[in-house]
């Protein structure tokens, strides 16, 4: 067992140095001066001259990377210069935002996405099967941003029922923290939702098709004992697997999200760095998403054992 | 039927009258089933046999109160040990299932849900069924996975289905219907997907087990000699209608039915056909010490070596036929494969027309690779769907270079061989039927105008009138083009009507290779005679054949 | 044995397997039968027909702007100014924004840069994609590297990796179009490798390899024809991807230039004012949300048609 997660985080290994050279790769290769654009609009050329000689620009590209992933090694993303401080420090920052609504979004989603899934897979072909279909097809067509505009308009302008925008720290209540979390989080739940909901509904569908099914229908059994022993204990690791390749859209999702609820987490971040062209920054945000999507994903990876016991470690 | 079984089977465990099981609208035909009417008695095996299409599944899928909502019993009745059960509840059809009525599967590697332990799934029936607490039912259970001979069932108890073979896994089946004691055991196709060893030992246990319990057994099979071996009554289904129901002797001996005729008379005798053998004709085709290993080297973890064949040896001679028999995984198709060298045989050499090429690079064999064709086993995959049958016969000889012309008219002549309408041409594979798809295939391997045509488990795949056709046609092919040919098949029936040498290949190895006539007559090896012994209805005389 | 063997007629008599030819429909009539097809596909040309038309449905140039004219409720009507600096009655049909354009022409012109970039970033993605797949799962060599190459590209969210390339480069059509495909090219890389390792697994490949016909003619004969209906289906998907994606670019700032009308960027310029005036968001928010919902119900229309087996999977 220690030894298949052990093989399994040295497999993720190439991976992480692949993203890193590509995170890398994506600045250099882009026409203009590195240095430049690092520095951001308001540098003076003595700035710039002194993040070329840090940076090694001057040596070939693969030194150069050597030298970049040399600091990122020790935990060094550089420095921002629109911020003005450490880009450790300013993700550390805004950490606790993002990491809250993705938490309630994941909840909110998996919680409403399976049974739905289950239920219309059972129900195939009837009005309830075909209404969730059409949810689903509705879900991934509405822009995020667009969703989050009629919901501030429904609920908060029109019914007042929750706060328009903004960001209320844990530390300043759970209650007032939630308030202003639901409206996002639901907001970037849905395209989720429509995601687990129908690779749910498919892979219990498929279950259902499965000689095993039949076999304990003959047994028997009331068909709830079916669908959730049977069937969803053998969708299980399809619908892990979308829980994991789900948090790519939900990343995409923290950013748009969070620049229009105005909640200071990483996605505003991201957005923020971007309009200031502020690349120290961006390459640091997008290195943290995209190690936390291989993480969770190799998490992911592991909990197969635990769904299946086909899959041998 | 003895005096004694006759007053014993008095009660019906099942009664079936009458029963039309509606179609959806705009099929082929308005009723899966329709009038058909038998009974089960108590210990008695009622085997219903029928082609694919005949509806017999879905009778028993009708009994289990298990049919789809699209098929709805349209007229007729069911009964149950005297319970009228056609309209019957869910809950009411729940309660008799696995305690009056239970069912055997087809498929033993996947009726089994993989996720969950054997004794777990077994436990299910006891839990849903009857209120012992959880010692009870372990024992219970322990009992039961005895009584199929299941080897160490506290270990077979906790095992996984992936970590049992298939013919474990069909006796598990076997203990979740059985531990209730039913009257009635439907067993759908429970042998089919076995090799002929397995299945002779699941064959045997559902019969003592059946003659134990005194259980009523409705066997469902498409193989007249599993037929022959376990029933004690057959019906004969043809299109959705019974057309013959009687003993077993009567049917299989004298059939009435020019429909059971035609069934029984394509059944192969399991006797070799002793035809003529010409030792002087020339070898097409050698193996020599023919082997492939595959090896699996993973990132991370160990080397893996699995020979699949290893130092295979015989000839092919010209007008005659080799046959390679085996069971699942004995390395024949691997060895057909190396010699269209599909894969690149590891070791060893193939002799044709004097050239070895086992590793001979693929420019020199092309012009040599035309000599040798094959006809797989699937017909709906072996033709490409975006391609009329114009298109795949003519493909090979335009690689060629014969003229498009030329191609063409030797396309329409194979059509006429093959017994086909050269005005189908132009169709695409998907508007063909099973047996007329390996027709064509036939047609594409022989518009290269081989020396040698290999047929891996090419009718396997067949009912057996088709089967019987296909054959028929590839015998004519044989003489009247004087054709070698390699046949590779699981089906001893099969081996012995056209086969006029045979090698026995069990774990990658031949174990047994001479003529026909004494493989049959004489076998050799313990693997051999065990091998013969397990064919089903051996030594039965269908349609009075003696 | 010999007065045994029942003669070929009986057989053919008796066979339960039919011997006309079936009769079953072509992938094209199944295609054109199926109503998610009929009704995105339909939705799609009428979106074209506005992108085509877009000049005479009643719009000015959707750049004009007029001081007099800001913030007008939908339906008002209005002075604009026109290029030759003549002073034209208008109706706002859907309003006006700060500046005091016709939000109405900038919607109807919105929808040509939607349309072009959603089918050019899928045809780019498509085409890169199929040449990395067949590669992939031709060339053995390549085939480990490239993978993990786009492992790699697949860990990287696709909007971050959109909106770090548009931070380096300039936006324009073409960058943003690149920028939309290249994180989308993994995806096709992938089915198509898997395409194509499952399609030369088939009989009929297999007996295509014994009929002597060359690898290249294999290729392009027996196995990319096959991968055909499995990509139409994804290029749909993707060429609603990007139409989003455009969007979202637009409406964080980071995709084309504000002057350019877009729906993303109407609505981020909307959103300023948004609780006086949502129309500004919401009418582009409407254009947007169908025209994906179009795309993407012809992209389910043709799974379900023409790539059965992908319908079951998800």
């Amino acid at each position: 067992m220690y030894a298949f997660i052990a093989r399994r985080l040295l497999a993720t290994l190439p991976v992480l140095l692949i993203v890193a050279v590509l995170v890398f790769l994506m600045l250099r290769l882009t026409p203009g001066d590195p240095a430049a654009i690092l520095a951001g609009d308001a540098a003076n050329p003595e700035q710039i001259a002194q993040i070329r000689e840090s940076l090694g620009l001057n040596e070939s590209i693969v030194a150069q990377f050597g030298i970049w992933a040399g600091h990122l090694l020790t935990g060094d993303l550089g420095e921002s210069f629109y911020f003005k401080m450490k880009v450790v420090e300013l993700i550390g920052q805004r950490l606790e935002p993002t990491l809250a609504l993705a938490t309630l979004t994941i909840l909110i989603a998996v919680l409403v996405a399976v049974p739905l899934g289950v239920i219309a897979a059972w129900r195939f072909g009837g009005w309830f099967d075909r209404c969730l279909m059409g949810f689903s097809v509705l879900g991934f067509s509405i822009p995020v941003f667009v969703l989050a505009y009629v919901l501030i308009w429904l609920v908060s302008l029109k019914l007042g029922w929750l706060p328009v925008q903004g960001y209320q720290r844990l530390e300043g209540g759970f209650w007032p923290f939630l308030r202003h979390l639901i409206l996002p989080a639901i907001t970037l739940s849905v395209i989720y939702i429509a995601l687990i909901a129908r690779v749910t509904r498919a892979s219990v569908l498929e279950a259902l098709g499965e000689d095993y099914i039949r076999t304990a229908r003959a047994k028997g059994l009331p068909e709830w004992k079916v669908l959730v022993k049977h069937a969803l204990a053998n969708a299980a690791v399809p619908v892990a697997t979308v829980i994991g390749i789900g948090i790519a859209l939900l990343i995409g999702g923290v950013v748009v999200t969070e620049s229009v609820y105005a909640i200071p987490g990483l996605g505003r971040l991201t957005v923020d760095a971007v309009l200031a062209r502020d690349f120290p920054t961006i390459q640091g945000v997008i290195l943290l998403f995209s190690f936390v999507y291989v993480f969770v994903n190799l998490l992911v990876d592991l909990s197969y054992v635990f769904f299946d016991p086909r899959i041998r470690y | 039927m003895s005096a004694a079984r006759n007053e014993q089977a008095q009660d019906p465990v099942l009664q079936v009258r009458d029963l039309a099981i509606a179609l959806p609208a705009g099929g082929e035909r308005a009723h899966a089933v329709n009038g058909v009417s038998f009974e089960v008695k108590r210990g008695e095996i009622l085997c219903l046999v029928g082609e694919s299409g005949s509806g017999k599944s879905v009778i028993a899928q009708a009994v289990m109160g298990l049919l789809p909502r699209q098929l709805p019993v349209a007229a007729g009745g069911i009964t149950l040990a005297g319970e009228d059960i056609t309209h019957a509840p869910r809950s009411r059809l729940r309660e008799l299932r696995a305690t009056r009525m239970a069912m055997v599967f087809q498929e033993p590697m996947t009726a089994l849900n993989p996720v969950m332990r054997c004794g777990a799934q077994i436990d299910e029936v006891l839990v849903e069924h009857t209120r012992l607490d959880a010692a009870a039912r372990k024992r219970r259970i322990l009992d039961i996975l005895n009584e199929v001979k299941l080897p160490d069932p506290e270990r077979i108890y906790a095992a996984y289905p992936h970590q049992l073979s298939g013919g474990q896994r069909q006796r598990i089946v076997i203990a979740m219907a059985l531990v209730l004691e039913p009257a009635l055991l439907i067993a759908d196709e429970p042998t089919t997907a076995l090799d002929v060893t397995t299945q002779a030992q699941i064959l045997a246990l559902i019969a003592d087990l059946q003659a134990r319990h005194g259980t009523g057994v409705l066997f469902i099979t498409h193989d007249f000699g599993v037929v022959a071996e376990i029933a004690h009554r057959v019906a004969v289904l043809r299109l959705g209608e019974m057309v013959e129901l009687g003993t077993r002797d009567a049917v299989l001996k004298q059939p009435q039915h020019a429909y059971t005729k035609m069934l029984i008379g394509s059944v192969p005798d399991l006797h070799a056909h002793g035809r003529p053998l010409d030792a002087g004709a020339p070898v097409v085709l050698s193996a020599r010490g023919l082997s492939k290993t595959y090896v699996d080297r993973g990132w991370l973890s160990g080397r893996r070596e699995v020979r699949a064949a290893s130092d295979v040896s015989f000839d092919i001679r010209r007008g005659q036929t080799l046959g390679i028999v085996g069971e699942s995984g004995s390395g024949k198709s691997t060895v057909a494969r190396c010699i269209v060298r599909l894969i690149d045989p590891s070791g060893g050499a193939v002799l044709l027309a004097g050239q070895d090429i086992a590793s001979m690079p693929a420019r020199r064999l092309r012009p040599l690779r035309r000599q040798v064709q094959i006809v797989f086993q699937d017909p709906y995959r072996s033709l490409n769907p975006r391609r009329t049958v114009r298109e795949a016969i003519i493909e090979g000889p335009l690689n060629y270079g014969v003229p498009r012309a030329e191609a063409d008219e030797r396309a329409r002549k194979l059509m006429e061989l093959v017994r086909m309408d050269p005005g189908a041409l132009e169709r695409y594979p998907h508007q063909f039927s099973g047996g007329q798809r390996q027709r064509i295939c036939i047609a594409r391997a022989l518009a290269m105008e081989p020396a040698l045509l290999i047929a891996d488990e090419a009718v396997s795949a067949l009912d057996v009138s088709v089967q019987a056709q296909v054959l028929a046609l590839l015998e004519e092919i044989r003489e009247r083009l004087s054709l070698a040919m390699l046949f590779i098949t699981h089906d001893l029936r099969v081996a012995a009507q056209v086969c006029d040498h045979i090698a026995v290949m069990s774990q990658g190895r031949v174990v047994e290779y001479g003529p026909a006539a004494q493989v049959f007559g004489a076998p050799q090896h313990e693997y051999t005679r065990a091998l013969f012994a397990a064919a089903p209805g051996r030594g039965f005389a269908f349609g009075g054949r003696a | 044995m010999a007065e045994q063997t029942p003669d070929a007629k009986q057989f053919a008599a008796l066979s339960t397997e039919s011997a006309a030819v079936v009769r079953r429909q072509s992938a094209w009539q199944r295609v054109r039968a199926n109503w998610s097809v009929r009704i995105g596909g339909t939705a799609m040309l009428l979106l074209l027909a506005i992108a085509v038309l877009a000049p005479v449905l009643g719009t000015v140039d959707p750049t004009l702007f007029d001081a007099a004219s800001r913030d007008l409720l939908p339906g008002k009507q209005g002075e604009i100014v026109d290029l030759d600096g003549e002073t034209l009655r208008h109706t706002f049909i859907m309003g006006s924004d700060s500046f005091g354009r016709d939000i109405y022409s900038r919607v109807i012109y919105g929808t040509r840069v939607s349309l072009i970039v959603g089918i050019a970033s899928a045809l780019l993605a498509l085409s890169f994609g199929i040449c990395l797949g067949l590669s992939s799962g031709y060339l053995r060599w390549l085939d480990g590297p490239l993978m993990r190459v786009m492992d790699g590209l697949m860990s990287i969210p696709g909007i971050l990796i959109a909106i770090a390339l548009l931070a380096a480069w300039r936006a324009s059509l073409l960058t943003v179009i690149v920028a939309i495909a290249i994180p989308e090219i993994p995806r096709v890389t992938r089915l198509v490798r898997s395409l194509v390792l499952t399609i030369r697994e088939e009989p009929y490949v297999e007996a295509a390899v014994s009929l002597g016909t060359p690898a290249w003619k294999i290729m392009f004969g027996h196995i990319l024809p096959n991968t055909a209906a499995p990509l139409v289906v994804q290029a749909t998907y993707i060429c609603a991807a990007g139409i989003l994606v455009e969007a979202i670019l637009s409406f964080l700032g980071v995709g084309l230039p504000p002057d350019i009308p877009t729906w993303g960027n109407i609505m981020a310029e909307g959103r300023v004012q948004f609780n006086e005036y949502p129309h500004n968001v919401f009418f582009p928010g409407i254009f947007l949300a169908v025209t994906v919902l179009a795309v993407n119900i012809l992209g389910d229309g043709l799974r379900d048609t023409l790539d059965p087996k992908m319908a079951k999977r998800v």
